[in-house]
């Protein structure tokens, strides 16, 4: 019957093993994996922030791949992410796709004349719409689209540069390997 | 690193208040299957709190979402499927049964069952010990 | 000023002596050294004056708004009341780390008083125990959160404190839980003392209860404190989210509960030895174990100090050697205690087993529920979510059965339970029990659900078990000791908060809507009135105060005035409810948002009882306070030299 009295040890070795495992995990354990990954990019018809009168739409941008970013500029991390945006934009791998999330076109128009523009086309989601079908829960978050309109990718947080060559680079190349094929 | 600080930040700030709802359905009935379902999604900028009692803008969309689907006619289930389609099975206060959740919701149950066999066994050695024990116990009378 | 320098000085030379506490304590009775054994009182003399002397430092430096010390920059301001500003030294990581290396040095000196009595090796044991703990956390807090850091060049003025902490029961909260959690080490370091001689008998229980106890009471008290702060500082009406933070204190009061009942059994006649051991290690284990989950970042919460996992890595590594080494001690040393005692079906020890039991299922339930997403987490899956609909009913599973036994328990005796003899008035007091509570149900309250009547049923009947004895000792003119008194004010704590939860629970009345100033809601009997909306001003804050006027039939009862406040340096919104108290049942107004139109967002709220909650806790506490100052408790220096030629590795007994 002496075994069980080591019992309580073993258990806490487990344990232990686990929270180190959360430990280590913890930096990126903070976003909850997104289930949107794999699914097909919702449709959307929305007004363009800087050609007024058009609209930007899922189906235009349908057929080659492309970055979602939804920003505000209420978002004080979307204003540390922005000159990485700026960087990413200029490797010219891919164009990116602004969504603008519950702001005002005047704040908006503001900001990437302050800052910069590094969008392709700049969509406004003044109700949340897109938003919640992308299930975004706090900006900004960032998703890869692929050329036949599927969600490949999604991060949650500023981006920067090392986590688009370390995360959304892989995954572009595999892109381009299937489309030449 | 510095970000994810902000953001946690921004998180810690928004939890200071909460949110009143004073939204109101006509059909009692229908009020109080929003007042449940609010109560049981997630905020998910938040940090436990139901989007009922979440002051994020996030939260009142999606209470929107909730009473534009139940005027609407979808059930419960739909509009919680509508949810966990774009945010996961975490968006659920409740977590639905499954196989993964056995082990928590049937945990104590058979916790219960398991201590009532320990229980027995002790006591029936003890039990058993006690008919050759005649020493009398330390101020018996007085103590209990 | 070199306060910060003296303070950061004093913390490490608080470190060497701890490591000399830790040192003597140990190696001294293991080797047979009596002066290495008399040097360790010394050294927790002295490590008591360093630590104090550096939580002075860091207090006088927070009152002097020294912003060139990064943690008071991080958590003060220019504007910071003179109070919030001793508190302060609490608000975050750091300095609620040196708080709690404070109370360990605190009672580690009473325990060094206490122990004077027993005999010398023993007792050098226990504190070495302790010095390791401290020497654990005090090179823990240099090395990784050292609060005396200064700031180059200086800041110009602070961050102010989280305006959530600038509270009076932020003041009291923390000492009071953390002096209940880090109590909870003296009962590991006896435990660990017993391992180290290889010996734990009766004689040991009865050295262990107090101090078990009295740090119960103080656990007691401030998750009572947090609770109540809680429900009127957020304003939500809520008193418990099951958050982890909550679950990290409340699981080492599960624990030392369980803990506190099966002393009772090996003090009494013996028994239960290593389980008491492995509790004793468990309680202790859960604080740390709490300790890790609040500053690690592996769980997020409300509560949580700001993640860094450097940190998480570190407590993880103490964590390990503490728990670990004792659990290693308790696996070589347990095996050895065995007891030849004996007790019938219904007698109190098996009634203490059951509630260990239960107590211990209770545990498991919010331990699993707490580790849930990180264990999900580790194994790669997706995360679970555990909140409140998982908590309530899978927590009650195990309580109810546990509430029911308290009244057949406290009747049963020692050994051989006798319960037949009181069968009739177990009978009589459970039928009183049921009548009464199915009056409360429907007459006082109305529309009960089904749980109420079973609540106030569970709840009454301890209330007249629990008063059985006593008022019959009283008749008889027997004397009653501390230990009953206390047991009897405890368990009388237990059914108020019984009640007190099943009425909340049962009653609450809540509900949010839109009202502008000059316009009257009716709810649940009362009718509230939106008399007026001004602005207010505060030290750091500015915001808009409302007044409501709450009317019963009519005739008015009493005014609230609800506040939303915005803090200018941190930027945050803060909802201060307007909370009264009318026969019992607490109105909670809530202000929401300005929705236009003149109207306002408002949360109306009745809440039966719910006030028993908290003063239940302090009853049980008040209890717990009585039953450790009893004499038998109480070392007389024959008593300890017998202890010491008695006793051996196996009990006969």
């Amino acid at each position: 019957m002496k075994t069980r009295f080591i019992v309580p040890l073993v258990a806490f070795v487990v344990l232990a093993g686990i929270l180190a495992y959360g430990v280590k995990r913890a930096p990126e354990k903070h976003f909850i994996a997104s289930v949107m990954v794999g699914k097909p990019v919702p449709e959307f018809t929305l007004p363009s922030l800087t050609e007024p009168g058009k609209m930007v739409t899922s189906k235009e941008l349908h057929g080659k791949p492309y970055i979602i970013n939804v920003w505000g500029t209420w978002c004080y991390a979307c204003r540390e992410e922005h000159s990485a945006l700026m960087s990413i934009q200029q490797l010219g791998q891919v164009p990116i796709v602004g969504v603008d999330w519950r702001d005002t076109d005047e704040d908006a128009l503001a900001w990437l004349a302050q800052l910069g523009n590094p969008y392709s086309h700049v969509a406004v989601d003044k109700q949340g719409r897109l938003a919640i079908d992308l299930g975004v829960y706090g900006a900004p978050e960032t998703f890869l689209i692929d050329a036949k309109g599927v969600i490949v990718h999604k991060h949650v947080g500023p981006l920067s540069v090392e986590i688009f060559k370390r995360d959304f680079e892989p995954k572009l190349k595999e892109q381009t390997q299937e489309g030449a094929s | 690193m510095r970000a994810l600080l902000l953001i946690l930040i921004a998180f810690a700030a928004v939890q200071t208040a909460f949110a009143i709802d004073p939204t109101t359905i006509p059909d009692p009935k229908l009020q109080a299957r929003y007042q449940n379902l609010t109560h049981e999604l997630r905020c998910m900028q938040c940090l436990n709190q139901s989007i009922a009692d979440s002051p994020v803008e996030l939260a009142g969309e999606l209470r929107n979402e909730v009473r534009e689907m139940i005027v609407a006619g979808k059930t419960d289930d739909e509009i919680r499927d509508y949810m966990v389609a774009r945010y996961g099975e975490f968006i659920l206060f409740r977590p639905r049964f499954s196989a993964r959740n056995v082990w928590l919701w049937f945990g104590p149950a058979i916790m219960l069952i398991v201590g009532a066999f320990i229980a027995v066994r002790i006591i029936r050695q003890r039990a058993k010990l006690v008919e050759q024990d005649n020493e009398p116990l330390e101020e018996e009378a007085a103590e209990r | 000023m070199m306060l910060p320098e003296l303070g950061h000085f004093a913390l490490i030379l608080a470190l060497l002596l701890a490591a000399l506490q830790a040192f003597f304590g140990i190696a001294g009775p293991q080797l047979g050294k009596d002066r290495w054994v008399a040097a360790v009182t010394p050294a927790v003399a002295g490590q008591f004056v360093m630590v104090a002397t550096a939580i002075g430092c860091l207090i006088a430096s927070f009152v002097n708004l020294d912003f060139s010390v990064r943690y008071i920059a991080e958590n003060a301001n220019s504007a910071l009341p003179l109070g919030y500003r001793i508190a302060a030294v609490w608000g975050a990581h750091e300095g609620s780390l040196l708080l709690w290396i404070f109370l360990l040095a605190c009672w580690t000196l009473a325990v060094a008083i206490g122990v004077a009595k027993l005999p010398k090796r023993f007792g050098a044991r226990v504190l070495g125990v302790l010095g390791f703990v401290s020497f654990a956390f005090l090179l823990f807090t240099l090395a990784t959160s050292n609060p005396f850091l200064r700031l180059d060049p200086a800041a110009p003025d602070g961050r102010d404190l989280n305006p959530l902490l600038q509270d009076p029961a932020l003041a009291i909260h923390p000492p009071m839980l953390y002096t209940g959690y880090v109590g909870f080490a003296v009962a590991f370091a006896f435990a660990g003392a017993a391992m180290l001689e290889g010996k734990l008998d009766q004689t040991w229980a009865r050295w262990t209860r107090p101090w078990t106890t009295t740090a119960w009471a103080f656990l007691s008290m401030g998750i009572a404190l947090g609770s109540w702060w809680a429900y009127y500082e957020l304003g939500w009406g809520g008193y418990w989210f099951w958050d982890p933070v909550e679950n990290a204190s409340f699981m080492p009061w599960l624990a030392g509960t369980a803990l506190i009942h099966s002393l009772a059994v090996t003090d009494k006649r013996g028994l239960f030895k290593s389980w008491t051991l492995l509790l004793a290690i468990l309680a202790f284990s859960l604080s740390l174990l709490g300790t890790f989950l609040v500053r690690s970042g592996v769980i997020v919460s409300v509560h949580s100090f700001a993640a860094d996992p450097t940190r998480g890595i570190f407590i993880l590594a103490f964590l390990v050697i503490i728990i670990g080494g004792a659990l290693t001690l308790y696996a070589w040393r347990a095996p050895l205690l065995k007891s030849q005692a004996g007790f019938e079906f219904l007698s109190r020890e098996s009634f203490l087993l059951f509630n260990n039991i239960l107590l211990v299922i209770a545990l498991a339930v919010v331990f699993g529920g707490t580790m849930a997403p990180l264990i999900a987490d580790a194994l790669h899956m997706p995360t679970l979510s555990v909140g409140t609909p998982y908590f309530n009913p899978s927590f009650t599973t195990p309580i109810l059965p546990l509430l029911a036994l308290v009244s057949l328990g406290i009747m049963s005796s020692f050994k051989r339970g006798r319960l037949g003899e009181h069968r009739r008035t177990l009978l009589v007091t459970l039928g009183i029990s049921v009548v009464l509570a199915l009056a409360v149900s429907f007459g006082v309250f109305g529309g009960p659900r089904i749980l109420t009547p079973v609540g106030f049923t569970l709840a009454f009947w301890i209330v007249l078990t629990s008063l059985v004895d006593p008022i019959d000792r009283w008749r008889r003119k027997l004397s009653i000791s501390r230990s009953i008194i206390g047991m009897t004010v405890a368990h009388l704590g237990l059914a108020l908060f019984v009640i007190g939860i099943t009425a909340v629970e049962s009653y609450t009345n809540e509900h949010d809507i839109a009202l502008a100033p000059g316009q009257t809601a009716k709810q649940g009997g009362y009718e509230f009135r939106f008399a007026k909306l001004e602005p207010a001003e505060g030290p750091n804050y500015s915001g808009v105060r409302a007044q409501f006027i709450v009317s019963r039939d009519g005739a008015p009862v009493f005014t609230l005035n609800p506040e939303k406040r915005q803090y200018w340096v941190q930027r945050s919104v803060q909802t201060e409810a307007g909370i009264g108290t009318h026969h019992g049942t607490n109105i909670l107004i809530a202000l929401g948002e300005d929705l236009g139109a003149n109207k306002w967002s408002v949360r109306l709220q009745l809440r039966p009882l719910v006030n028993y909650v908290w003063v239940a806790a302090f009853v049980m506490a008040l209890g717990g306070g009585i039953a450790a100052s009893d004499r038998r408790y109480r070392i007389a220096r024959s008593e300890a030299s017998e202890a010491v030629s008695a006793g051996g590795v196996v009990e006969a007994k």
